[in-house]
């Protein structure tokens, strides 16, 4: 489904990406995960081409991200995104929220994506809250109200640039089971995170990066039962001992 | 002070309600295609196409180093010419403010664009939001909020600079004044009710801008 091979990225002169390549299959979740300033949340980044790579190419379902002639509007309402600080609109209500796009790019009728919505909201739990406006949510709620929309296009596969990175602790819990949920119903999902539980649960593959490289990328039992790299062995005690 | 002749102003109130008139419609006129106009001149600046922020910054640059009433002048004798007929001295006043105003707004639409985060870009772009869309439901609405306050500042500006259009004799709320000033010979009455007029309307205007700071900070 995802393709990434061989990127390389650069700010100026420093070098963000360094010659990645990875994979997701269909129905496969993958989590990526290392330090900050590893170069994870620009590597998600450049899948649905918000961020351009200077060198390699991407492909996502046979269309490759990186060259001049996709559409990549068409290609990017296919992909759902998940943001670390939600970017919900804060001008709209949560239900314009997840009629947008459903009908200025899908081309939905009002009905229809109404009823799209409503379900999805209902399905994450927030129905009574479908009127309101995104400040009038929590951040785990509106986290949640992200997820629905990026679901409301019904896209092939999801991508999560560290959702719960800027939610306070007793609020993360609700936006992982969420997570939970669609992994388990198959849908294709690459997920930024530092919550190696939930790594555990439902990652089919851990890909482990630091510097811009892509350290380790092996099925997730073989990456914390016996990581390979010191740095990951490092990145691991330090964030799993409390 | 003893013989004030509050009689001549209320005389004459019809006459100047006429100019007001003018002066609040041409304001009004302004403000709405100096701000269609400017957003365009902001987009432009913010494009990232060289070219076309290149010649959007050089044109704001170039109207905000001219005096106002140059502009007025300008079209007043221009746009006849580049049309081939004369239009009215209100049309071609109309086309100088917003071509003025515009260089204006476009700098207050900038740096309102530039306050709405570029996760919210990201977003409209991960949706499959093209450009124009992203600018009409995402950020255009997010900027022009975000600027209320200055926009109507700027709106209080321009209400008073209408006042220049006596230059090509059009009869705006200053100009009936001096009329009535000059022909009554009440020199002092005209132009103290006229200072009046301009305060009350302006002081409402600054009265209004702080109420909706004042709701944006909460």
């Amino acid at each position: 489904m995802i393709e990434i091979k061989n990127i390389s990225k650069w700010y100026g002169a420093f070098q963000v990406l360094d010659n990645c390549s990875s994979s997701v299959s269909k129905g496969e979740v993958v989590v990526v995960c290392g330090p900050s300033g590893s170069g994870k949340s620009t590597l998600i980044k450049c899948v649905n081409g918000l961020e351009p790579v200077n060198q390699g190419n991407i492909t996502v379902d046979g269309q490759e991200v990186t060259a001049k002639n996709t559409n990549l509007t068409k290609l990017r309402s296919r992909i759902g995104m998940v943001f670390q600080h939600f970017e919900l609109y804060p001008h709209m209500s949560v239900l314009e929220n997840l009629c947008l796009a459903q009908e200025k790019v899908l081309k939905r009728s009002r009905e229809e994506a109404v009823s799209r919505a409503e379900a999805l909201i209902e399905r994450v739990g927030l129905s009574e809250h479908i009127g309101k406006f995104p400040s009038q949510l929590s951040g785990g709620q509106q986290q949640r109200v992200a997820i629905a929309r990026s679901l409301a296009m019904d896209p092939i596969a999801m991508l999560f640039d560290e959702p719960t990175s800027a939610l306070d602790p007793e609020m993360i819990n609700e936006v992982l089971d969420v997570m939970v949920e669609l992994a388990k119903e198959g849908m294709t999902m690459m997920v930024v995170t530092h919550e190696m539980g939930f790594a555990k649960k439902v990652a089919d593959r851990v890909v482990f990066m630091d510097e811009g490289r892509i350290v380790e990328d092996r099925p997730t039992d073989d990456f914390f039962g016996n990581p390979e790299s010191e740095r990951a062995r490092d990145f691991l005690s330090k964030i799993l001992n409390h | 002070m003893g013989d004030f002749d509050f009689q001549v102003i209320i005389n004459s109130l019809p006459f100047l309600w006429q100019g007001l008139q003018l002066s609040l419609w041409l304001t009004f006129l302004a403000i709405i295609g100096g701000l269609a106009f400017g957003t365009l001149l902001a987009l432009a600046r913010l494009s990232g196409i060289r070219t076309l922020a290149f010649v959007a910054a050089g044109y704001v640059n170039l109207i905000r180093s001219i005096p106002l009433i140059l502009v007025i002048f300008w079209f007043y004798f221009l746009v006849p010419l580049a049309l081939g007929r004369p239009v009215g001295g209100f049309q071609s006043a109309l086309i100088a403010f917003v071509m003025f105003e515009a260089a204006y707004y476009s700098e207050i639409m900038r740096a309102g664009i530039q306050s709405v985060r570029k996760g919210q870009v990201h977003a409209g772009q991960a949706s499959g939001l093209g450009y124009w869309q992203i600018q009409r439901y995402i950020v255009l609405p997010q900027a022009f909020r975000n600027m209320i306050p200055i926009l109507v500042t700027q709106g209080i500006i321009l209400f008073q600079d209408t006042s220049l259009v006596f230059v090509v004799s059009l009869r705006d709320f200053m100009t009936a004044s001096s009329i009535v000033a000059r022909t009554e010979g009440r020199l002092v009455e005209m132009y103290l009710f006229a200072a009046l007029v301009y305060f009350v309307i302006c002081f409402a205007g600054s009265m209004l801008v702080r109420y909706l700071k004042g709701r944006m900070a909460t």
